[in-house]
């Protein structure tokens, strides 16, 4: 950072413009939001505070953050129990996804033949789908999982087979000439090759999981067993107790975002090297 | 032919033995192009062969044909002790580099010897001493994106000779390099094969190039594509900057170029004719 600011001296006004422009933009890609993010609660809590609007229909942001401390031992137990069904559908997601990838990859035929079901199932509605789950399987936990599993797997699919499809042709020709067998083609070439792809699929997936999962509760919570976020805003919603609802939200908001940057960062970290995607611009 | 034929100048004569001969080869793609037509072409033991056209002449064509990716519809290819060479003993080098982006150099050259079941202990002497003939040692751990053109065309020229190749076979390798760096890498590739006394046929579309690096240009024709005419170059190896700057290799050029001007009129007349 020092050294640009030492450099701004020599430069002509264009390039000292660019710069100073550079430098704006880094601080306000984080100050604005922030500042705007504030702005709004501080107007959310002025409008509670000018309407006199009941706790129980809009509750002002300092109760909201009062709730969350009041009663974290209950939501993070429940916060515990989702993100136990958005990690595991996840990584079915991940095994399901890309194993039927390789397996599509295998054969145009294999393709053709069963991609169409795979988005028949994406397309129908998860919650439509629910109560053909809830008559078929009897644990709570794996009804929940299937649930959040077809809302999840489906970009790591489509991402994935993208991506193994998207190699190179001469790199291809390369392979054969070489001699290369199936396997060796697709553990040293198109795996790697599809990387990019699958981790894009994957971060779209790591948000869709935590839907699935929040949404399969709703449905089944109506039920009465479970006992995830998704239960108490339910519960919350019932009571009128609109602080722990809002409460909850955040919790679920918060945990979203996390999960997106920790995907993010990963994906960073594997493609840094080589992708385009995830290389700075030096030009 | 202007230049005295010396001792190590291989296969100008036609006394060496036959590596690889194309006999009435023809290919047909299904749009119905015909990329190649009745080509006859015998590649002898220790030639540089150029195949020298204008673009649709089916130079590649011929080139895939000879590496194996592509059968021909028409003719045979007969390899030296008959059926077809062992895949093993061609090196290819595409047009592009052609490299895998999130492996190192070092990885990369090691692939073709990884896909023959070669572990990385083994297979370090000779990666270390390819990168060596092709000036890059040092840049072992480094990712393609972080090299420049002419560094990534030698991590696959590296890459094609580690396997120790008998062909090598090349597809205007060098086209999208700068002069400077063509220039170079003509040098390198003359040093390497004068070393290791490998064949290689050369595709490329400078006249400049091919009569620099080859003992035999063959120019050809295209719609349909077919040889033209053929030139031996018969300056002697070792050629150098003092070989690119003389007079011979000027006349040779003005030979090369206007053999080349008659192939792309010959088209350019049967192209009129046609319609």
């Amino acid at each position: 950072m020092t050294a640009i600011d030492e450099r701004v001296l020599e430069l002509d006004p264009e390039e000292a413009r660019r710069v100073r422009q550079e430098r704006f933009e880094r601080i306000g890609r984080w100050v604005l939001p922030l500042a705007i993010m504030i702005l709004a609660i501080w107007l959310w809590d002025r409008i509670c505070v000018w309407n006199a609007i009941p706790q129980y229909i809009l509750p002002r942001p300092g109760v909201v953050l009062w709730t969350l401390y009041n009663d974290a031992g209950l939501l993070f137990s429940s916060l515990l129990v989702t993100l136990r069904i958005t990690f595991l559908s996840l990584a079915l997601a991940v095994v399901g996804g890309v194993g039927l990838a390789v397996l599509f990859a295998q054969s145009k035929w294999v393709e053709m033949s069963f991609f169409p079901f795979a988005i028949v199932l994406q397309v129908t509605p998860i919650v439509a789908i629910f109560p053909l789950i809830n008559i078929y399987v009897n644990d709570q936990t794996t009804k929940l999982l299937l649930c959040a599993w077809i809302v999840a797997f489906f970009p790591i699919l489509s991402n994935t087979t993208l991506g193994l499809n998207s190699v190179d042709r001469n790199l291809r020709d390369m392979f054969k000439l070489n001699g290369a067998t199936r396997w060796q083609q697709l553990r040293y070439l198109r795996l790697p090759a599809a990387m990019p792809y699958f981790l894009g699929g994957v971060k779209i997936a790591g948000g869709l999981s935590l839907i699935g999962a929040v949404v399969a509760e709703f449905v089944a919570g109506t039920t009465g067993q479970s006992s995830g976020l998704a239960s108490r805003i339910i519960e919350a919603g019932y009571r009128l107790n609109a602080p722990r609802l809002f409460a909850a939200l955040f919790l679920i908001s918060l945990t979203g975002i996390l999960i997106f940057l920790v995907l993010s960062l990963i994906s960073h970290l594997i493609l840094r090297r080589w992708h385009e995607s995830a290389l700075k611009q030096e030009r | 032919m202007i230049r005295e034929k010396v001792a190590q100048a291989p296969a100008a004569s036609g006394a060496a033995p036959t590596l690889l001969a194309l006999r009435g080869v023809g290919k047909v793609f299904s749009n119905g192009v015909r990329a190649l037509s009745d080509v006859n072409l015998t590649i002898r033991e220790g030639d540089f062969l150029s195949l020298l056209g204008p673009s649709g002449c089916g130079k590649s064509t011929a080139l895939r044909l000879i590496a194996g990716l592509s059968t021909p519809t028409s003719g045979v290819l007969d390899w030296r002790g008959g059926g077809s060479l062992d895949r093993s003993n061609i090196g290819f080098v595409f047009q592009e580099p052609t490299l895998l982006p999130w492996a190192n150099v070092f990885d990369n050259v090691w692939l073709p010897l990884r896909l023959k079941g070669i572990s990385r202990a083994k297979a370090t002497p000779a990666i270390t001493e390819m990168l060596a003939r092709v000036h890059l040692t040092g840049f072992e751990d480094a990712v393609p994106r972080e090299l420049s053109g002419g560094m990534k065309m030698r991590v696959s020229i590296a890459r094609a000779m580690v396997t120790k190749p008998r062909v090598l076979l090349m597809d205007e390798p060098f086209a999208a390099l700068d002069e400077i760096t063509r220039f170079k890498l003509n040098n390198d590739l003359l040093e390497l094969w004068q070393d290791e006394r490998f064949n290689v046929v050369f595709v490329t579309h400078s006249v400049f190039e091919s009569v620099f690096l080859s003992n035999r240009v063959v120019v050809m024709a295209a719609r349909p594509g077919r040889v033209f005419d053929e030139l031996a170059i018969e300056a002697s190896y070792p050629r150098d900057e003092a070989f690119r700057t003389s007079p011979d290799y000027a006349a040779l050029c003005r030979q090369a170029s206007d053999v080349l001007v008659k192939a792309i009129n010959s088209t350019a007349g049967a192209h009129h004719d046609g319609h």
